[in-house]
Formats: C-alpha cells, structure tokens, sequence
C-alpha cells in the first residue's frame, strides 16, 4: 500500500516536473483554463450578491387601493380602520381625494390644467402596508385578493411587482449562468483533452517502447491523468484568483455607489464551499478529459 | 519453449506472411531465424510477441498458448520475452540507466532492488560506468548494448532479437552475436533473426530458414 502511494507520488511529482520543464505552454495552458472557469465563476458570483443585495428589499412591498370616486370621506376612513385590523396588515394610510390632487399637481407638473378642471379626478386611496410576516409573494397575493373584494374598492395595486421582476430576471440569469457554465466546462475538456493529446502524440514513441516491454495501459496513463488533474487544478486557482482580482477592481466604485443609495451591502468573495467546488471542478475536468484522449490514443499506438 | 504448430499469419489484403509454420524450440536452446527480407521472420517474431496474432495455427510460449491470453493480461506476458530491436528504440531523452531501469520501473519492481540490477545488466554488455550518459553520445554499437541490457534487466527466460546488428560492421555484430551466445550459456532461449548468414556459419547454432512465409529448412531445430 505504501509502495503503492510512493508509486503515485512519484508520478505526479513527474507530472508537476513536466509542466515545470514546458514553463510557457503550461501557463498557457492554465491562463485559458483559468479564463474559461474565471467567466461562469464570476457571473455565479455576481449573482450571490445581487440575490444578497435585494434579499431585504420584500418589506418596502404596499398595496394600494382605489377607491370609487364617489366614496364619502367617512366611508373610507372606516373602510382604513377595518383594513389596518386585518390579519397581517401593520398599517394602513388614509390619503384624502384633496391630498391626492395636492400631492399629483405637485409631482406631476400638470397644476394649471388640473385647475382648469371642474372638480378633482383624484379617488381616495389607502395605502396598506403588510407586516414583516407577510411580505413574502405568496402572502401578498392573498391579502391582495382579499382587499380588493371590498366594495368601494376599484382597483387594488401590489407596488410588489417590480421586485418580482428583479427575482424573475436574476432566477433566470442563474440558469443561463447554468447552461453558460456547462458550455465553458466542455469548453474546458477540450482544452485539457488537446494539450493531452499533443503530449501524448509527442511521447508517441516512448509509450510504443513502454508497450513493448510490458507497460499496462494504466501505467501508461497515469502521468497524463496526472498531467490533466493538475492543468484542471492550476486553472481552477487561476479562476480563483482571476475572479478575486475583479472583486477586488471592482469594489471601489461599488462603494461609492452603494454610499449613494445608503447601504452597507458589501462584496462577497467565493465561500469555502464554492471554492472548493470550482478546484474539484477543475480536476475532475481535467482528470476526465485526458483519461478520454489518452484512451482513445493508446488504442491507436498500441502495437497489438 | 517456443511451439509453432501449423500457423498461418494472413494479413488483411490477403497477403499471406506466414504459411504453415511449425518448429519447436526447447528451453535454453538458442537458434537463427534468416531469409530475405520480406520472408516472415519479423512477423513470426512478432506473433511471439504478441504484437500480432496468427490467422490460424497455435503459438505456445514458456507453456502458454498465446491464443488465449486475454488483452489485459498481454503485458504481464511480455515481461517474460526480453526484444531486442534494429533501431534499439532507446528513449534518446533519458540517460543510459534510465532506459535500462524502464522495464523494472514499467513492472513496479522494488526500488531498492532496481539500481543493483540495472548495474548487473550494465556490467554484462560492458557499458558500467556510462549510466549516466545520454544515449545519443554513444556509438551504434553501444546503443545496441543499451538495448541488450534493457531486455535482460528483467532476466526473462527469452530473448528475441529482430537483426540485431543491421546496422553495424562486421567486428561490432559478431561481438553483439557473442553477448547472445553468452546469455544463451547462461540458460537463457535465444531467438534471433538475421539476414546475415555470416553468424549462422560462425556460431553454428541451429537455423531455421523462412522464404516466401514457409519454413522451408532447418537445421538442430525439431520439426514435428
């Protein structure tokens, strides 16, 4: 068993040596890897943090409710009162068909022809505000369903619905980061799979001669299989680092941009569990495809 | 050691390279395999090999019928069958005692016991002392020498050699033949193949003579 690790060592410290020797095509080599991991491991992580970024932006969700024109002032302050008591309700807001056309000559820019006007085209709104409880969609949506069938109600808004659209854009972002990856990870087999291949047609001779003299096959493949693993590693930490680097470039002006909107949202790097993943990803790529090159190789240089 | 019984070797396209072959070879003998070129004896060195099989007949090798060694198991086969080759094929990027240490290090032999016995092997065809040399330094004659040793590092019980001194003069081929006979003396079976009836008539060890791809005499060899 020891011999047989010693055995294994040895092979890849052989390995390790011939990367060394060929200092230029294994750099290479591993800077393209290291660019092709780098692009699906960076957009994964912007992803994290955007998800990171509007995990809290659900609790600023409102619903407004407008009401008919012609519901009398009392009636709405009741119809407030009754809402705030409901079920998941935190507040509600009572804004006044006067203080709706007030607030809109303000914001709008229209004043001069609302005044023309012969009276005011405002409903009464309310504005209900859940609680933290039930912010989530789903809770929203029901409380939603259950408002609008009140009476005087005419149209009832959940201010939800962009947030919603951001999930639904950065859900589909993640799979196309998905199908992104497993294109630049085949993209990545071929890359090993041909350096492979030349190593393997350059030592053309010497794995003839090994044959010969009664080398198995797996002898015979295991400095490659080294050889890949390690170019799949090395590109792994190159995407690492590649990615770490952009972070890096890019965490000054993201400061300043989130001082602008007051948030204390900070950059996430890779986590030790994706980290892993992305160097296991590397080695078993690069494991993979030079145990497919080298097999289909060795079947056309062995003699027999 | 060797049994060839009625053994045909068509390859495809019908050329036919061997045609009813038969001879028996005991342990520890040692023969020349001549004919022209193009008479068979390189593809009925490699049917014992193992590098080829035959189209019909049976090769029986140290009492194994070749026929029947499945693929995974035809390395560990070749360990018992020292080559000899014409062009040596040394590795040229490894030094002289890398290259003869390669079949030892191929069947995962104790290091420890590696070094003594690549020096045994060195010693033997007189190159002690030019271990750490790069092959493409010495003369023809000493690559062959490099390559005698890495077939007997492993001491196996035969030795095949496909013309061994083609490409060398007179003086340096009968001292590669002597090695040969040497290695014979000591209990090894002995195979060669040459074109040069020079060796034959000098050694006088038994012959078999191929042309057209039939054995068509020998001489000290069993024939059944």
């Amino acid at each position: 068993m020891i011999r047989y690790l010693a055995r294994h060592a040895q092979v890849l410290f052989f390995a390790l040596g011939q990367l060394w020797r060929t200092p230029l095509a294994s750099l290479m080599t591993v800077a393209v890897i290291g660019i092709t991991l780098a692009l699906p491991a960076g957009l994964y992580l912007a992803l994290e943090n955007a998800r990171e970024a509007t995990a809290g932006w659900a609790g600023g969700a409102q619903i407004s409710l407008y009401l008919r024109v012609d519901t009398p002032d009392n009636v709405v302050g009741q119809l407030a009162d009754e809402l705030g008591h409901l079920d998941g309700v935190a507040r509600t807001e009572h804004i006044s068909r006067a203080a709706a056309l007030a607030e809109f000559k303000r914001l709008s820019g229209f004043g001069a022809a609302l005044d023309a006007l012969d009276d005011n085209p405002m409903p009464p709104v309310i504005v209900v505000h859940p609680d933290d409880a039930h912010s989530d969609p789903t809770s929203l949506q029901n409380l939603m369903a259950q408002i609008s069938r009140y009476g005087d109600v005419d149209l009832a808004q959940l201010d939800m619905r962009w947030v919603q659209r951001l999930r639904a854009i950065l859900q589909l972002a993640q799979r196309g980061v998905l199908l992104l990856g497993a294109l630049l990870c085949v993209a990545v087999l071929l890359i090993v799979g041909n350096t492979i291949r030349l190593a393997v047609l350059n030592r053309r001779s010497e794995i003839e001669i090994i044959t010969l003299i009664g080398g198995t096959d797996a002898f015979i493949r295991r400095p490659f299989l080294y050889s890949g693993l390690l170019q799949g590693l090395l590109g792994a930490g190159a995407a690492w680092v590649l990615v770490h680097l952009s972070l890096w470039a890019l965490s000054g002006p993201l400061r300043q941009l989130t001082a602008l909107y007051a948030s204390d949202f900070q950059l996430q790097g890779l986590g030790p569990g994706p980290t892993a993943a992305l160097l296991a990803a590397g080695a078993v790529l690069g494991w993979i495809a030079s145990r497919v090159t080298v097999g289909r190789h060795l079947k056309a240089i062995a003699p027999s | 050691m060797i049994e060839f019984s009625g053994v045909y070797k068509r390859y495809p396209g019908g050329h036919d390279a061997l045609k009813n072959v038969s001879f028996e070879l005991g342990t520890g003998e040692m023969a020349f395999l001549t004919g022209h070129s193009g008479a068979g004896k390189s593809t009925l060195l490699k049917l014992i090999t193992l590098i080829e099989t035959a189209s019909r007949g049976q090769v029986v090798v140290n009492g194994k019928n070749l026929q029947r060694i499945p693929r995974r198991r035809v390395p560990y086969y070749r360990r018992e069958v020292g080559i000899v080759f014409q062009d040596h094929k040394l590795l040229m990027d490894r030094t002289v005692y890398d290259n003869v240490a390669l079949p030892l290090i191929v069947s995962e032999s104790d290091p420890r016991e590696i070094g003594r016995r690549v020096r045994a092997a060195l010693d033997k065809v007189g190159l002690l002392g030019k271990e750490r040399i790069y092959p493409i330094r010495l003369s023809g004659g000493e690559q062959q020498r490099v390559g005698i040793a890495r077939a007997v590092v492993n001491r196996p019980p035969l030795l095949l050699a496909d013309e061994p001194t083609g490409n060398l003069d007179a003086e340096l081929s009968d001292e590669i033949m002597d090695l040969f006979e040497s290695f014979n003396r000591h209990g090894v079976t002995v195979l060669i193949a040459t074109h040069e009836v020079r060796h034959v008539s000098r050694l006088m060890k038994p012959v078999l003579v191929l042309s057209n791809g039939e054995l068509t005499r020998s001489l000290g060899v069993h024939v059944p």
